[in-house]
């Protein structure tokens, strides 16, 4: 399983043609105590780029934004009582959607943890 | 006009002398107010007074013109009045009007620096708690502007939670409210299914049940509809709902609701309405206040603000305005909706209102209408040529007359009877509607109005 990075802060997790999307642990930092996630519906056609997602905390409501293109295939069910795993495990309980990759290309415009790390220590 | 006095170059209640305005000048270095604009082209500038304008009038030349004119009209108070059709006259306690012009209650608008102003924000709680009740909803917001702007916003709700773009209208939906979802519609690019309301004893229930499909985001029902009949909201919602549409109920009329189960207990997943009835009066079509209810699970994607109790740092009871990330004064143009206020002052007069009467008051209210409104059917339908529609009614009904009801309208308001609102005033140019006449009823119906009513009626038809 490789992981990605966006400068918008969304990580995208690849285990072969299907990948899981979450917020990195800096964004959640970022945005405060999280109150509400909406999710896209299951089975919507992302293009990379699509606002994909709102999260919502004590001080804005946030856009997630789709890292690469393809359809959702399943969102975290536990979002819906527990907004708050997005805050206590951002890259993992917490994880947003899961989706198909349309074009596996797209991944090569993302940054790996090294470079996203430098990203944020840049901000 | 009477005479003016012209070239009056000074306004009375603009405070700059000359002197002021030289400074001004002198400061920005142009030489007069003129060079401000010269960046207007020439031939877009105004030479000269406005042609055909008079020129100022005295205040007292002004007094004797508006009360000239007001002769002209005939006002709520003065003569049997049995107009409705989405805006209702009703007893308003003075009390009301007492109270909302106390300095702490004092705006028509929310606070931005909201918790300052907690008696404005406790009002606008206890007014939430009173709709929610009213509508039977879980939740309600603090108010929109008015009903029919409500309405859509409902609509533009239902589209985003179901992500679906097609409403369906119930032809009992007042024409002014289809009216206002079709103007916003044409730039927001949803699909609304209108039916024209239908002279039948019942609702369109089952042509609107019919028209669901799997596309519907949401079915618009008024309740009591436009023409005073009360569909089935229970069916009509297990309909929606078993599409996966919302049910959106409209209520026009709050009063009718002491009488008739709140839409929210029947099904109806949003409830909006027009406040008006309750504490407002008619004031010439407004400002009014649009009202709000929905079930909690949609609390996020309801439009306006909502108000919550909460404790503060010393434990203390408080109020905040609560949920508003998702207001356009956070979320610019990603906000939920385009309504970032509320008619505060509207809402204010509402809750009083409500309050002095209690439930057992509204209740009263309904009841002592319902049985003006029985009354004024009756005596009605005695007149040659004049059938009740309805099968169904709270304090508003429609009958059909032997000929055009907006001439009958004319006729009866010079016998001094304002005796109801023609159909073809909300719905023009239809000739199968033209005969009817939608009436109204209140608490302020007297034994002598409606005498009047019939009477007039029957001279006229005659």
């Amino acid at each position: 399983m490789t992981r990605y990075f966006t400068a918008d802060h969304e990580w995208i997790a690849v285990e072969g043609d299907t990948a899981t999307v979450g917020i990195t642990d800096y964004a959640q930092g970022q945005l405060g105590d999280i109150t509400f996630v909406e999710l896209p519906a299951a089975g919507a056609s992302l293009t990379k780029g699509d606002s994909a997602s709102v999260v919502d905390s004590v001080k804005a409501a946030s856009d997630v934004y789709a890292p690469v293109s393809g359809d959702v295939t399943e969102v975290n069910p536990a979002l819906e009582d527990a907004p708050e795993l997005v805050n206590s495990a951002p890259e993992g309980e917490g994880w947003l959607w899961k989706m198909t990759l349309a074009d596996a290309g797209e991944l090569d415009g993302l940054m790996g943890e090294a470079a996203y790390a430098a990203h944020v220590a840049g901000l | 006009m009477p005479p003016m006095s012209r070239g009056c170059k000074r306004m009375r209640y603009l405070p700059l002398s000359d002197h002021d305005r030289g400074e001004m000048l002198a400061t920005i270095g142009v030489p007069d107010v003129d060079a401000l604009f010269a960046d207007v082209p020439a031939d877009a500038r105004l030479a000269g007074p406005i042609a055909g304008l008079p020129g100022h009038a005295s205040e007292m030349a002004v007094e004797r013109h508006m009360a000239r004119l007001s002769a002209d009209s005939l006002t709520a108070g003065q003569v049997p009045f049995f107009l409705g059709a989405g805006a209702y006259r009703h007893h308003v306690p003075a009390s009301v009007d007492h109270l909302i012009q106390r300095g702490e209650f004092l705006t028509a608008y929310t606070p931005y620096q909201p918790e300052i102003a907690q008696g404005t924000l406790q009002v606008l709680f206890e007014f939430q708690t009173q709709v929610a009740r009213l509508f039977g909803t879980d939740v309600a917001n603090a108010s929109l502007y008015d009903g029919s702007t409500a309405c859509w916003e409902a609509i533009a709700m239902a589209g985003r939670i179901t992500r679906r773009s097609k409403a369906v209208l119930s032809g009992g939906l007042h024409p002014h409210y289809v009216g206002t979802a079709q103007t916003m519609a044409r730039f927001t690019g949803d699909t609304l299914v209108a039916a024209q309301p239908a002279l039948a004893a019942r609702s369109d229930d089952d042509a609107l049940i019919a028209a669901i499909d799997g596309e519907t985001s949401c079915v618009l029902v008024q309740y009591p509809d436009v023409l005073g009949r009360i569909p089935d909201v229970a069916r009509i919602a297990a309909a929606a709902q078993a599409k996966g549409a919302l049910l959106i109920a409209v209520v026009t009329e709050p009063v009718a609701l002491g009488l008739i189960d709140s839409p929210g207990t029947l099904g109806a997943d949003i409830v909006v309405g027009e406040g008006q009835s309750l504490g407002v009066g008619l004031q010439f079509g407004g400002p009014y206040l649009g009202l709000f209810g929905c079930r909690e699970k949609f609390v996020r994607q309801m439009p306006g603000r909502l108000c919550g109790e909460t404790i503060d740092a010393d434990g203390k009871r408080a109020f905040v305005l609560t949920l508003s990330t998702r207001e356009q004064h956070i979320r610019r143009e990603k906000a939920t909706s385009n309504i970032c206020t509320n008619s505060g002052l509207c809402a204010l007069a509402f809750s009083i209102h409500l309050s002095l009467l209690g439930g057992e008051g509204l209740s009263r209210m309904a009841r002592a209408s319902h049985l003006r409104a029985v009354q004024t059917a009756q005596a009605l339908t005695q007149v040659a040529g004049v059938a009740l529609v309805n099968e169904t009614y709270v304090n508003e009904f429609t009958v059909t007359l032997p000929r055009a009801a907006a001439e009958v309208v004319d006729a009866l308001a010079a016998r001094r009877v304002l005796g109801g609102v023609a159909l073809s005033r909300l719905v023009p140019g239809q000739a199968d509607l033209a005969n009817a006449l939608i009436v109204a009823t209140s608490e302020l119906t007297s034994d002598e109005d409606i005498a009047a009513l019939a009477a007039a009626l029957a001279e006229v038809l005659a």
